[in-house]
């Protein structure tokens, strides 16, 4: 977890031993390349995050292949379970933002959710203990996807410049209001819907997982033999028990969030003037 | 002209504080109102929690971009 926070050799960076608080930086977010690989004249470097995704997709895969695999009108136990996180994407996200034609999305949208909310569980599995979505370019990858995603869907079902239109022009308003509306009707939604969609994830995760860093080096670092740093240090870790559950249920909520706004796009694309 | 004050230091804490003051304001009273509005009328929960969550999303990723960006811009 400290991540590549520098600790004297002898492990004794305390409160008492005149050393200063070894605060973290975004430093921690660098992990050492493990392998280098080259691809059409660029160099790829795998490091800790790409390998947590890897096990990440091998997992979520098994998982919803596993739970497929012989699908029965009474579901066995592993079937059920796949069942109540496919209708929970279902019933709370898509039929609530999309309707019923949005059915055919679901299939996206479970994938997007499991896979970020997954991403986001590695920062509090020992071991792993990373958010691989505090990395920007894994959000920025998937919202370029949404991105494209609801797009090409708009210019579809709408018509390429009817999509546009549609999109810059919402019925019903006085005319000299669109003078203004228009761009920035325009601007929000091709291009800042998927720049907040990739630094929303990216900065919750981001700030997470520096809360509990923080807190955990604070405990360590307290740690000595005065009454200040007892007290300190064991409030420290409580705090990284108190934040580990907080941020359990803020990683489930950004999955939730990403998944859901994914849906309202893909729904204003299916539907104009919404 | 003679310097009459200085700021020295990382300034990227104070921007965050600033940052975060507006969507503090706004995710206060998204949830405010959605739960005001929960109490008022039960039944239509889903679709309540359904915008509320939308609101504070967009809210709070005004607090985020702060957050990150004395990082970026350092």
């Amino acid at each position: 977890m400290f991540g590549s926070v520098v600790v004297p050799a002898d492990g004794g960076c305390h409160l008492l031993s005149g050393c200063g608080f070894p605060a973290p930086s975004a430093d921690i977010f660098n992990w050492p390349v493990l392998a280098t690989f080259h691809l059409f004249g660029i160099e790829f470097h795998i490091t800790k995050p790409v390998v947590l995704m890897m096990i990440g997709t091998a997992l979520i895969m098994a998982f919803f292949l596993i739970a497929g695999a012989k699908s029965k009108l009474v579901p066995s136990r592993f079937q059920s379970l796949g069942e109540i996180g496919y209708t929970f994407v279902r019933d709370q996200i898509s039929r609530e933002v999309i309707g019923k034609d949005g059915d055919k999305y679901v299939p996206l949208l479970v994938s997007l959710f499991f896979f970020v909310w997954v991403l986001n569980l590695f920062s509090v599995i020992p071991g792993a203990q990373f958010p691989v979505t505090s990395k920007f370019a894994f959000p920025v990858a998937l919202a370029l996807m949404v991105w494209v995603t609801y797009m090409v869907l708009g210019m579809k079902k709408q018509g390429p410049i009817k999509f546009f239109t549609n999109m810059m022009f919402p019925p019903g308003l006085p005319k000299p209001i669109y003078l203004i509306l228009a761009p920035i009707e325009l601007l929000s939604n091709v291009f800042v819907r998927p720049f907040t969609l990739a630094v929303r994830l990216f900065a919750n995760m981001f700030a997470g997982h520096l809360l509990i860093t923080i807190f955990s080096i604070g405990a360590w670092y307290l740690l000595s033999p005065s009454v200040i740093g007892a007290i300190g240090s064991t409030a420290s870790f409580a705090m990284t028990v108190a934040l580990t559950g907080f941020e359990m249920f803020i990683q489930f909520l950004q999955a939730f969030i990403f998944t859901l706004l994914t849906a309202v796009y893909i729904g204003g694309s299916l539907h104009a003037e919404h | 002209m003679s310097l009459l004050a200085e700021v020295t230091g990382s300034l990227g804490p104070i921007g965050y504080g600033l940052a975060a003051i507006g969507p503090g304001i706004g995710i206060g009273i998204i949830f405010g109102n959605g739960v005001q509005a929960i109490a008022r009328q039960p039944e239509a929960y889903g679709v309540i929690r359904q915008n509320m969550l939308l609101g504070f999303a967009l809210a709070e990723a005004l607090a985020l971009i702060g957050f990150v960006a004395p990082f970026v811009l350092k």
